[in-house]
């Protein structure tokens, strides 16, 4: 084994209530890899990468950052190794009351050694780098939820994380904007050697970024590898999840 | 009935029990803070809030504070007539105002006007999926969201409590000058006579309580909301209960403990 390995989870299992949502993750990611989690709607993704970032408590299994137990990790180590991670939520989840500036200062201000110049910049940076440094001032509100997602992207990447868990980044984006969220994240991985969770259901954009993927099912995950052997699967449920996607492609010509 | 009272207090206990909880994680985040040399809040939020709770709160408990004085000073002074002890006005007013409706006001005030914002607004950040964002960050969400909060409330309690009892006497002296025939000097004379440094005391340690009790409800509240904008309101409305009858309990034991050991 060549590679770091930056995560790795066994047996992960978690209930809301009765309701069984994972019920034994394993999967292990290199550092450098870029991992996309593919899966139904409702089969726990979001669930999966907050359990990564110690938002929500397993109820059995392990999950290590770096060989580091995170399950029962007390506050001030776990806050130490998230400021390592950097997450793109699903609903960009930007503080509503801060502008969008102040979002992406936010973090760099709490927790890093920074100067006030030094936070400018790094603010200005990040901000071009999604496209909207046009928009500093401007609320959350009056954007769009594209713009948030970018937004939020832009924070995730604020403080240089080692580990981006990105919660399907380009929904609700235009296939350009989609397209410059790819880029970024392969970016990342070349320039900056950042390792990246994705989730998503874009199967082009997955296809593109991907080194390896995994597809979660039923609480676990079904298969684990590489974008050839996903194509190349003779499982029904992945051949059906990406056929409906190629299908849809063909009939429209 | 027996039954829905022990549900009742089980539910209560268990609240106190997240409220302790939800303390001590604040707590140990701004300990965490402090052991990474960094500060546990930001001035600038602290003065915002400030602002908000304190120099906002003024005109209301001015204008209630006045009003009430104003009538507690015409009624006792019309029963005092009927015994001709209308010169006891002065000193029943303001001890009365300084040791129990100064406090009490000021308290029913925050906790409509501060209370209740402070859990609409975090519950609206809870429901947003902000206070997973700022937590997933590792910053910390408690201290950086509770700890201005409270700060601003409870340290402003007693100031607005005093201008409660200003206001207050004010307003009983101006009526008793006016329907009473007792002179601003002779008021004022009467309640520095009558008025003791325990009077002052026990007010002033009423009001760090209070500030204390609906800083921590309002937050806990709002950090805890579950059910989207329903939510928000049912907990908007149950941190304003919540947090003025834990005041009006809080106060009748403090004035027993205080007539009991410092009579
Ligand atoms: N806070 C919660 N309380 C109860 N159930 C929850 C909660 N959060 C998620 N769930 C349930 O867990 C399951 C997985 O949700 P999750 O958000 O992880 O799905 P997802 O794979 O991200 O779906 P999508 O692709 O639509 O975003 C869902 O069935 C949902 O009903
Ligand atoms: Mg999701």
């Amino acid at each position: 084994m060549s590679k770091q390995t930056m995560v790795e989870m066994r047996g992960v299992k978690l209930r809301f209530g009765e309701k069984t949502v994972l019920e034994s993750v394993d999967c292990s990611i290199s550092a450098g890899d870029v991992f996309v989690i593919m899966g139904l709607s409702g089969s726990g993704k979001s669930t999966l990468l907050g359990i990564l970032l110690g938002l929500l408590k397993p109820d059995a299994g392990s999950v290590k950052f770096k060989g580091m137990e995170l399950t029962g990790l007390a506050r001030p180590k776990l806050n130490d190794v998230r400021t390592h991670l950097g997450m793109v939520y699903q609903n960009a989840a930007l503080i509503s009351s801060m502008s969008v500036s102040d979002n992406i200062r936010l973090p760099l201000r709490e927790l890093s050694d920074k100067s006030a110049k030094e936070i400018e910049s790094t603010v200005e940076l990040k901000l071009k780098l999604v496209g909207l440094d046009e928009d500093k001032d401007k609320l959350p509100s009056e954007l769009s939820g594209g713009m948030q997602k970018r937004v939020g992207l832009a924070r995730a990447l604020a403080l240089d994380p080692e580990l981006v868990l990105f919660d399907e980044p380009s929904a609700g984006l235009d296939p350009i904007n989609g397209k410059l969220i790819n880029d970024l994240i392969i970016d990342l991985r070349k320039r900056h050697s950042v390792t990246s969770i994705v989730v998503t259901h874009e199967m082009e954009g997955a296809f593109a970024v991907a080194t390896r993927m995994a597809f979660l099912h039923e609480g676990k995950i079904l298969l684990v590898g590489t974008p050839e052997e996903f194509r190349n699967s003779g499982n029904p449920v992945i051949s059906a999840f990406l056929q409906s996607y190629s299908t849809h492609e063909k009939s429209k010509g | 009935m027996i039954s829905y009272i022990g549900a009742l207090t089980v539910s209560g206990l268990q609240e106190l029990g997240s409220m302790v909880a939800l303390a001590r994680q604040t707590i140990s985040e701004v300990g965490e803070r402090f052991s990474k040399h960094r500060s546990p809040f930001r001035l600038e939020h602290f003065f915002y809030q400030c602002d908000r709770a304190g120099v906002g709160s003024v005109p209301m408990v001015v204008l209630l504070s006045v009003f009430v004085g104003l009538t507690m000073a015409l009624l006792t002074g019309y029963q005092l007539r009927i015994f001709g002890m209308v010169i006891l006005v002065p000193a029943v007013v303001s001890v009365s105002f300084t040791r129990e409706m100064g406090p009490l006001f000021t308290g029913i005030v925050l906790a409509s006007r501060i209370g209740a914002a402070y859990t609409a607004e975090l519950g609206a950040m809870t429901t947003g999926g902000e206070v997973d964002a700022l937590e997933g960050m590792g910053l910390g969400a408690r201290r950086y969201l509770v700890t201005p909060r409270f700060l601003a409330i409870f340290l402003l309690t007693p100031c607005l409590a005093v201008i409660s009892i200003l206001s207050g006497i004010f307003g009983a002296a101006f009526i008793s000058s006016l329907m009473l025939q007792i002179s601003y000097g002779f008021f004022l004379d009467q309640v520095m006579t009558n008025l003791l440094v325990k009077d002052v005391l026990a007010g002033v340690v009423k009001s760090f309580l209070f500030g204390g009790i609906i800083g921590t409800i309002a937050c806990y509240k709002g950090l805890s909301v579950k059910g989207g904008a329903v939510g928000v309101g049912v907990a908007t409305t149950s941190s304003v209960v919540t947090a003025i009858s834990t005041v009006i309990v809080c106060d009748s034991l403090c004035n027993i403990f205080i007539i009991t050991f410092f009579p």
